[in-house]
């Protein structure tokens, strides 16, 4: 597959790159996969909903499982499941402050461990295809069709479009939900449109990363550009470039490697997330100590 | 009648006279009183995200031992006791909004796809990948008779520490400032609770595989909640609940070859989860026996 590996001379490297269609595809798609991560990613922190995050991720696996055994568009498994678990999330009631016991995590574990149950089913019934299991749980780059980035782009702008119209009051309703009801948002219906379009972004996300590994780029760009800024527009902004850094990166290197991409982006996410929690503190310390001499003077 | 009844004795004589079975259903019984045991309080504490990455870490912890060639079983233990009390030592209690927790083990699972990779091409054939694969989805029906006793002598050794430690558990995750305030060791009791844990989901991840250990961890205790809220009878209620799960899915999946054993696991306790919600809203007049739910918060 490869010509002749990884050499010094950028440029050749850089050429190597793209002299395939499947990986002019594969940037394609990652580029379109790392916008929608990033900025859905960048709620999903704010709002704390990680654990929901994870959950409607890992449902891409028995969705893409279930298309390939009925033998349907494996597009159809990935949206399907993922919307699906988005609106049975979204059914439960959340904790309200003061309450010791919530029966939220329980309802949202075993939402998870039911559909990948079901996803080992799919892939029993379908009778073994170990290698492409690999690829739906860990992530492949190999095959994307130029159709299939066309249906990336499409569904991605849809999800961006419905984000930026309820960016504002969803805004709000994440910060102070208390407030944000008094004041009239429907801040229910925010939370469910939200988990959908939560939903939408995994089954995208699902395709490059793996359907286990979809969390990892829908959390760490965000994760890292919160520790680094509270403003919202700046924090939102360095959220997408680190979620364009990270799958470039991961995509270059992992061309030039036998092993998987997922591996290399969660490595790289890390390293992003530790350098910022590095910045972020040191940033704050000077902060801290700036002040100070101020007033001593 | 009762030539119904001699058939199901029969068929379930039949079904034990397997050598597999029986290793299967000695090890579900004590994997099963485990979690479910030590589910509840997971449940109860909101740390059913900690079980969730645990499962992940467990993978990692498996494949990296594979990997450098050395037993399955101490890397699974080994990484999920470390990370169990990597957990307890950052002093929270990895609940659901947890971004920190989320970002290791979405890196560690990555290495785990890493130490799959490395595993899978050293070894020649598709032995490497179906090991994998057994990881992430549990067989339990593979076990070998000294892994079942092993598997039984640890589960009952996590049960009865979960038993002595439920009083002053309880106390803890219900109000642990008060808790703390009567002297209850609140801290070393968090590190007791999430060490068990880990040796729960290791032996669970033998079971049903990593992935699904939030099925029986998750599912049972959320369920005995719902139809009891006197502590103890929904800790026991959530163990008898795995248990029967784990019972009903291993007859399943033996009498119904294609489906996999774990998924019939999983299915049941969830099943008993949807039942136990429609219990409790469309039947409230079962639950006269429960008392007014006690006034916890302050």
């Amino acid at each position: 597959m490869l010509g002749t590996g990884l050499t010094w001379n950028l440029r050749s490297d850089v050429h190597q790159l793209f002299e395939f269609h499947f990986m002019v595809n594969a940037f394609r798609a990652g580029t379109i996969v790392a916008v929608l991560a990033g900025a859905v990613g960048w709620y999903m922190v704010l709002r704390r909903q990680a654990f929901a995050g994870h959950t409607l991720a890992v449902v891409s696996f028995p969705g893409a499982a279930a298309a390939i055994w009925l033998g349907v568009s494996v597009n159809f498994g990935y949206f399907g499941a993922c919307i699906a678990a988005a609106v049975v999330i979204a059914a439960i009631p959340r904790a309200s402050s003061g309450q010791t016991y919530s029966e939220e995590s329980a309802v949202v574990g075993t939402v998870q461990a039911f559909a990948l149950a079901c996803g080992v089913l799919f892939v029993s019934l379908y009778g073994g295809f170990l290698n492409s299991l690999t690829g739906l749980l860990f992530g492949t780059f190999l095959g994307i069709s130029d159709h299939q980035v066309i249906t990336l782009l499409v569904v991605a702008a849809v999800v961006l479009v419905a984000l930026a119209i309820v960016a504002r009051p969803l805004f709000f309703a994440t910060v102070d939900s208390d407030v944000a009801q008094a004041r009239g948002v429907p801040v229910r219906l925010l939370s469910f449109v939200f988990l959908v379009l939560l939903g939408c972004a995994a089954a995208e996300v699902s395709q490059i990363t793996g359907a286990l590994l979809v969390f990892a780029l829908l959390v760490m760009p965000a994760a890292s550009a919160q520790q680094l800024t509270a403003r919202p527009t700046l924090g939102f902004a360095i959220t997408i470039a680190l979620a364009l850094l990270i799958t470039w990166t991961g995509l270059a290197v992992a061309y030039f490697s036998v092993y998987p991409v997922g591996f290399f982006v969660t490595t790289i996410g890390m390293a992003c997330y530790l350098l910022s929690v590095v910045i972020g503190h040191s940033a704050a310390y000077v902060a801290r100590r700036a002040p100070r001499g101020v007033v001593v003077a | 009648m009762t030539l119904l009844a001699a058939n199901a004795f029969a068929g379930i004589g039949h079904m034990l006279s397997h050598p597999f079975l029986r290793y299967a259903f000695l090890a579900g019984t004590g994997i099963a009183i485990a979690s479910g045991l030590v589910g509840y309080f997971i449940v109860l504490r909101q740390q059913v995200f900690t079980g969730d990455a645990l499962s992940h870490v467990a993978f990692t912890g498996a494949l990296a031992a594979l990997a450098a060639g050395i037993n399955l079983r101490i890397g699974l233990y080994g990484a999920c006791i470390l990370f169990a009390l990597l957990i307890a030592a950052l002093g929270n209690r990895g609940s659901g909004d947890d971004t920190t927790i989320g970002i290791v083990f979405a890196w560690i699972l990555g290495l785990g796809a890493f130490f799959l990779t490395i595993y899978t091409t050293s070894r020649s054939g598709t032995t490497g990948g179906t090991t994998g694969i057994n990881v992430l989805f549990g067989s339990i029906f593979g076990l070998s008779r000294a892994t079942a006793q092993t598997s039984a002598v640890l589960t009952i050794f996590i049960a009865v520490a979960v038993i002595c430690l439920a009083r002053p558990l309880l106390f803890a995750s219900i109000d642990e400032n008060v808790a703390a305030a009567r002297g209850v060791p609140v801290r070393a009791l968090g590190f007791a609770l999430l060490f068990l844990v880990g040796v729960t989901a290791a032996q669970a991840t033998q079971a049903v595989g990593a992935l699904l250990l939030l099925g029986l961890l998750a599912a049972p205790a959320g369920a005995a909640q719902r139809l009891t809220t006197r502590p103890f009878a929904a800790m026991w209620l959530s163990a008898a609940i795995a248990l029967a799960s784990v019972w009903a899915g291993l007859s399943i999946a033996y009498a119904a070859p294609k489906i996999p054993p774990s998924f019939a696991i999983v299915a049941t306790t969830t099943t008993v989860y949807l039942v136990s919600i429609l219990v409790k809203k469309y039947a409230p007049t079962l639950h006269l026996s429960t008392p007014e739910r006690a006034p916890v918060s302050p």
